[in-house]
């Protein structure tokens, strides 16, 4: 595990010495990612509002024990895991099966339908050229936004947290891989299987607006 | 020679550097021959840019505000 870096070492102290700033812009960062994360393990928008405000409460009571061995990154995530783990399990049992996402996560699904090949894997139906696109022009459509925030939730549940923690959060493999207990070979067939299905639908979007 | 279904199998390999040297140039050497499969590479690069953009809510004041209130009371 890397030594704490110095800013969080500053941040802890002044955390424990109960400096207002401190835990408001703690919170400030990184609340939004921690309820995309809690997203993905509970199904509902006002069942992640739980997990994250649990997890704030716990990061209060752990910090004077917090030893410092990971980031305080890391540490807040996990908590956030495990709480939303819980909730999760906890949903499920009341959660019809038609709302949670499929469990095909080890099928071998190609990353784009085999009809858009030839005989000798060659495109026979090309992708679109898409080199005036760019993303913020695409997030300026708010059914775009929508629609991928759906297809996100449809994810198998490990694709999907794989995909928010890489993708929408910007975490490194070697992050997420830790705090979801994954090797790497996973978290990469994972997140290729997740790219895939998100960028077949940017594709749909893009040729049938 | 890498056909293009190889190549949209082994993008996410490409783009996270874990390839062998052989592998890199067999897929580069595709892709400079292939202008559909770097529209695919486009696209999924495009897609993993949009993903990075997606707004997130902001905290709403009043759970921030409780958080606050909690901190307060923590610290006494």
């Amino acid at each position: 595990m890397d030594e704490l870096p110095r800013d969080d070492r500053d941040l802890v102290a002044r955390l424990r010495e109960g400096d207002e700033a401190a835990f408001t812009s703690l919170v400030e960062r990184h609340h939004g990612a921690l309820r995309r994360l809690a997203r993905t393990f509970v199904s509902s928008d006002a069942a992640a509002d739980e997990v994250v405000q649990d997890t704030w409460i716990a990061v209060l009571d752990g910090l004077a024990a917090f030893e410092e061995r990971s980031s305080l990154k890391t540490w807040i995530f996990r908590i956030l895991v495990n709480r939303a783990k819980t909730k999760g399990v906890r949903e499920a049992r009341t959660v019809p099966m038609s709302a949670m996402g499929s469990d095909d996560e080890d099928a071998a699904e190609p990353a784009v339908d085999s009809s858009r090949f030839n005989d000798r894997g060659m495109w026979s139906a090309p992708p679109l050229r898409s080199d005036a696109e760019t993303p913020a022009k695409l997030l300026l459509r708010k059914e775009l936004v929508a629609e991928l925030e759906r297809a996100i939730d449809q994810l198998p549940e490990r694709q999907r947290r794989v995909v928010v923690m890489r993708d929408a959060l910007g975490w490194s493999s070697e992050e997420v891989c830790n705090v979801l207990e994954l090797n790497e070979t996973n978290q990469r067939v994972l997140l290729h299987r997740a790219r895939s299905r998100l960028r077949a639908l940017l594709e749909d979007y893009q040729a049938n607006r | 020679m890498l056909s293009c279904k190889q190549l949209t199998e082994l993008v996410t390999d490409y783009l996270e550097g874990k390839m062998s040297l052989g592998e890199r140039l067999r897929f580069q050497m595709h892709l400079g021959m292939c202008k559909h499969c770097r529209a695919y590479l486009r696209q999924m690069k495009l897609t993993i840019e949009t993903l990075g953009t997606l707004p997130t809510e902001p905290i709403p004041e009043g759970v921030r505000d409780a958080l606050l209130q909690r901190f307060h009371s923590w610290k006494r």
